[in-house]
């Protein structure tokens, strides 16, 4: 049977998508050091644990989904996916190969399940999804691993809440544990921590917040769901909300997890970055 | 969307269903952006672009003066406003600065002292 033996969470900065290309020079720079310092005990870890799966919970920034057709929940079908310009200019990612048999093994679980997602068999994936692929697996070495991608809407309120998220990330691990193939699946959950980009707010950042946010999503990722999507906005900012994905990622891990890695660091743009790695639990 | 009981939240602005259809156009022709040749388009006449667009007088306004909250006011997103903000060489830290009111060096000092 399939089973899920992690979840890892990171920021997907755009700027990062940039930076990546560079780490090795970027390794001493002030700047970026304390940020890239994170990702060697995370690739260590997946380097180790080896799956064959990434399930990339992530928001679409307007590359794939505008506003003329927009899902709350989508998830992709496809045998692969492609990156592409997306206006502002970080390089484009070579491809990523899908799972379709896997994609529509959940979709069907997913909607049995009571949650209601929108099928694509053809998605384009944006910084949201491609910047987590690219730093857990240096230099693009993602391609045995296939992904599908479950997209969130954080674009356009109402955003799904926390308590929602959370429980289509348990739908996602009730649809895994039913798929009867030998496959080691992890979970990204991908984008926060507090950031706002618009409004005279801009530049909001709560370290306190976000340092409980990784405390409790270890132990007690409950205590989370009870937060609104508006108490999110207000707290973590405008952006800030894409924690929500976060909550999706953890809804998918048992009751028991083991933290293995985190970092936090302010600020990379306008965005203090979180990186966590949860070993899952029987 | 906000509830009634949800208080304000200074400085910032819920993109709603409200806000979602005023700026239709608008965001409609910044997701245009995500493709060189439209960007390219824009930059060879940009009235042209946005009344193809069919941007309203404020939306106009707003691209004009290139203002972040001006564009937001008239129902942005940002998005799509930050492929806008692109084609100019702009990033979100350029984009911050301006709506706060300082400089790009400012909100940078700003947001890493909130690491302190």
């Amino acid at each position: 049977m399939a089973r899920i033996i992690g979840g890892l969470t990171t920021s997907h900065i755009p700027s990062i998508g940039n930076a990546v290309p560079r780490e090795e020079e970027l390794s001493q720079d002030p700047y970026w050091q304390p940020f890239f310092a994170g990702y060697g005990k995370a690739r260590e870890w997946l380097r180790e644990a080896d799956p064959d799966v990434a399930i990339v919970i992530y928001n679409d920034h307007g590359l794939n989904f505008f506003l003329d057709k927009l899902p709350t929940f989508a998830i992709g079908a496809a045998f692969e996916y492609q990156h592409s310009d997306e206006g502002w200019g970080i390089p484009t990612m070579p491809p990523f190969q899908g799972d379709p048999e896997l994609s529509w093994h959940i979709i069907n679980s997913l909607v049995a399940d009571e949650f209601d997602i929108v099928s694509c068999q053809e998605m384009l994936v944006d910084h949201g999804f491609t910047v987590p692929m690219s730093l857990f697996w240096k230099n693009n070495s993602y391609g045995r691993v296939r992904t599908i991608p479950v997209c969130i809407n954080t674009v356009q309120h109402p955003l799904p809440s926390p308590a929602r998220c959370f429980k289509l990330g348990q739908a996602i691990a009730r649809a895994v544990e039913s798929y009867d193939k030998d496959l080691k699946v992890v979970i990204l959950g991908t984008g926060g921590m507090s950031h706002q980009l618009d409004g005279e707010r801009a530049g909001f950042i709560n370290k306190k917040f976000d340092l409980m946010c990784m405390d409790k999503i270890v132990n007690e990722p409950e205590a989370l769901t009870q937060l609104s999507i508006h108490e999110l906005v207000r707290q973590a900012g405008a952006q800030g909300s894409e924690f929500i994905l976060w909550l999706a990622m953890r809804g998918a891990l048992s009751g028991n997890v083991k933290m293995v890695h985190s970092n936090y660091h302010i600020a990379i743009s306008n965005t203090a970055t979180g990186l966590m790695v949860l070993e899952n639990g029987a | 969307m906000a509830t009634q009981t949800d208080e304000p939240i200074p400085g910032t602005y819920i993109f709603d269903g409200n806000a979602a259809m005023k700026g239709y156009a608008l965001n409609k022709m910044c997701y245009s952006f995500n493709q060189a040749a439209n960007r390219a388009e824009f930059q060879r006449d940009e009235d042209a672009y946005c009344a193809k667009y069919g941007l309203n007088e404020p939306q106009k306004a707003a691209v004009k003066a290139r203002n972040v909250l001006q564009l937001i006011h008239a129902g942005g997103n940002i998005y799509y406003l930050a492929k806008f903000a692109g084609i100019f060489g702009l990033n979100v830290q350029d984009v911050g600065a301006q709506q706060t009111g300082m400089t790009v060096d400012q909100f940078r000092k700003f947001i890493k002292s909130q690491g302190d």
